[in-house]
């Protein structure tokens, strides 16, 4: 019926305004032909699936953010209680390196009727009114016991911490992916990129628990004894292991962008008799410069957000040093290590979630200047 | 000065770069055949169907082996669908450059690059502490039963990392079934579900399959969003509810190298664990890249 009407429409005067705005409605209504139940359900389902993913990132911010909302009120309290704050166990005071070992006491294994997670157990302490609350005035103080008789939270030496290791890492990691990357896609043959691509695909695929405990096992002996350390686990043990985890990251981005750069910038350069290593040096690398800088960004936000070969390999002290040979204690394994001894709702407690909020941001803001401005550096460039 | 130098460059810059390719392959194959000749000799059948045993200084890794089964198994029934559905909706249903696609795919790009202990942390703060917990008060509040770290719990927590992966491989894949198909369809009067359904799936069930296999192989080797959501150190029998905690492969690596009662004398377990979590991984990983590998065939051909 509408098709009729649209054949009949479609000899009309187009220049008539009024008989084209009659053209156009009836088109519309033919597209809107039969109603489908069915169809207008599933599109609708499918709609709210996909805006699943904008929700978790929401729910990961609200729900972060309001575990550790309590450290900004005054009457921090125990807002959420689980019946597993009942549960006395061991306190554990004073240093940090030994906090792990001595979890490990506490708990059970092999009992049938009590087995607790790490997480679950929860230290109260009997007499917590006695000690003086912690606020938010101290939590950019210098020193982080939160464990001691007047627990101190002080985050500043698990900044320096994470950035200790995620720098180390960096020098190590960056030079040889780079150089890797430029190797592969401007010297190598195909038949060399086709051993070497699948090879940085199997270490992205290396657990970073797998290399973690490498790190601790192997590396930490190693390198104790080449450089005659005090301290077997340390940053500089964190930092290497945790450059073979991001080695892949560095290499994959920036081989795309070194890829990325016009194959016309190589041939107007090789053609003015230019060497195929100043070809490379001299042209590619420069012009693939705002793609590798974003490399190196995510990177970096890989390197400050690895858990578990920092929670295994860096010693877990809170000195607050730059010293590469020194234990130091990072933001995420600090939330591994004590998220599983603090009591639910506890100022220690929301002290973690605030941790993670600070990670959250951090990783944030690193993708988001990795994504933006390099794309707009490299935009401008190429066009 | 260039002149003088330039001899030297020209052999120093693909040598320097050269070995740069060699530092890592050499580090690649040293970390393997670290894993393998120290785990090898552990391996035995009775040390991957027994549980562990002897104060966790004797005996297998079989409820390990299970629970990151049921962990994985769990995590692609949650979260596959979710990531397939996005990618669908992503480039069936939306224009390419609306702003629904452009809000979605920053959501997607973010959650990629939250560090995964945050995750954790979600899984605690939402799953475990408001859903779990609220679960409980509204079944009389009495007893906790979802309120704390459980299997599902930490299967959800786990799909919702590994969402951008199975999101990222499915696009793909739908990106190589030919425009023509899908008009081909319309134009015989299907539907655009029945389009979707009988056209678009088939024609990329290989890449649901790769991006399936590369979250399985993800969420098999991450252990940071597990610490608090649901991962246990000993449990004597195999989880058989969704309320269970569970053992898991890269939880009880960590544990036995940093927690274990004597840690020297279980080295030989934990070279052994880490190999077969290394061996599942890879397994997996390689099962994805010949399916990628497949896939790109197709979009070239």
């Amino acid at each position: 019926m509408i098709l009729k009407n649209i054949t009949e429409n479609s000899g009309t005067n187009h220049n008539n305004p009024a008989s084209a705005l009659m053209l156009q409605e009836k088109r519309k209504d033919l597209r809107k032909k039969e109603h489908r139940p069915a169809e207008f359900l599933i599109e609708h389902t499918i709609r709210i699936v996909s805006f699943l993913s904008i929700a978790f990132i929401m729910l990961i911010f609200i729900f972060v953010f309001r575990e550790a909302a309590s450290i900004f009120s005054p009457h921090q309290g125990s807002h959420t209680t689980t019946a597993a704050t009942e549960t006395y166990t061991i306190e554990t005071y004073g240093e940090p390196e030994n906090a792990i070992p001595e979890k490990s006491s506490v708990e059970t294994y092999g009992g049938d009727d009590i087995v607790v997670l790490p997480s679950m157990e929860s230290a109260v302490r009997p007499d917590d009114e006695a000690i003086p609350k912690s606020s938010i005035k101290n939590l950019f103080d210098k020193i982080w016991q939160p464990t001691s008789v007047i627990p101190k939270y002080g985050i500043w030496p698990l900044l320096v911490g994470s950035f200790n290791v995620a720098l180390l890492s960096l020098l190590i990691a960056a030079p040889l992916a780079i150089l890797a990357a430029l190797y592969t896609s401007t010297f190598a043959s195909n038949r060399i990129k086709e051993i070497v691509k699948p090879i940085i695909e199997i270490l992205a695929g290396f657990p970073s628990v797998v290399i973690g405990f490498i790190a601790l096992i192997v590396f930490a002996s190693i390198l104790q004894s080449i450089f005659g350390l005090q301290y077997r686990l340390n940053a500089f043990t964190g930092g290497i292991a945790m450059a073979i985890a991001i080695i892949p990251v560095i290499f994959t981005i920036s081989e795309d962008a070194i890829n990325a750069v016009p194959r016309s910038y190589v041939d107007a350069s090789l053609a003015l008799g230019a060497e195929k290593w100043e070809t490379a040096v001299f042209v590619v690398l420069p012009a693939a410069v705002p793609g590798i800088f974003a490399a190196i960004l995510l990177g970096i936000g890989r390197a400050i957000g690895e858990t578990m070969i920092v929670l295994m390999a860096t010693g877990n002290a809170a000195f607050a040093s730059f010293n590469p040979f020194e234990p130091v204690r990072t933001m995420s394994a600090t939330i591994g290590a004590e998220m599983a001894e603090v009591v639910f709702g506890d100022f220690h407690y929301s002290v973690l979630f605030f941790i993670g909020i600070i990670l959250f941001a951090i990783s944030f803001l690193i993708n988001l200047t990795a994504e933006t401005v390099v794309r707009k550096l490299v935009m401008r460039q190429f066009k | 000065m260039k002149v003088i130098y330039k001899p030297f460059l020209r052999i120093a810059i693909p040598g320097i770069s050269g070995l740069a390719v060699l530092t890592i392959i050499a580090t690649v194959f040293s970390l393997i055949l670290l894993i393998a000749i120290n785990g090898i000799p552990g391996i035995s059948w009775k040390f991957l169907t027994e549980a562990p045993s002897d104060g966790m200084t004797g005996g297998g890794i079989f409820p390990a082996i299970v629970g990151t089964f049921f962990l994985v198994l769990l995590m692609s029934i949650i979260g596959v669908p979710i990531g397939t559905i996005t990618a669908l909706f992503l480039s069936e249903y939306v224009e390419k450059d609306s702003w629904i696609v452009k809000t979605i795919r920053f959501a997607v790009n973010t959650l990629a690059g939250i560090p995964s202990i945050v995750f954790g942390l979600f899984g605690l703060g939402f799953f475990v502490q408001f859903v779990g917990s609220g679960m409980d008060q509204l079944a009389g509040g009495h007893t906790v039963r979802w309120g704390q770290p459980n299997i599902l719990w930490a299967s959800i927590t786990m799909a919702v990392l590994t969402l951008p992966v199975v999101i990222v491989a499915v696009e793909e894949a739908i990106r190589t079934v030919p425009r023509d198909l899908r008009d081909a369809s319309l134009a015989l009067g299907a539907t655009k579900w029945e389009t979707i359904v009988k056209v678009v799936l088939p024609g990329c069930s290989t890449g649901i399959l790769t991006g399936t296999i590369l979250a399985i192989s993800r969420g098999a080797g991450e252990v940071a969003p597990i610490l608090f959501t649901g991962a246990a150190y000993f449990l004597p029998e195999l989880p058989d509810s969704l309320t269970d905690q569970f053992m898991n492969l890269g939880y009880h690596v960590y544990i036995m190298a940093t927690q274990s009662p004597d840690v020297d004398a279980t080295k030989g377990i934990q070279y052994s664990t880490t190999l077969v979590l290394l061996a599942m991984t890879f397994a997996f990983n390689l099962l994805a890249i010949i399916f990628r590998y497949r896939v790109r065939k197709k979009r070239i051909a």
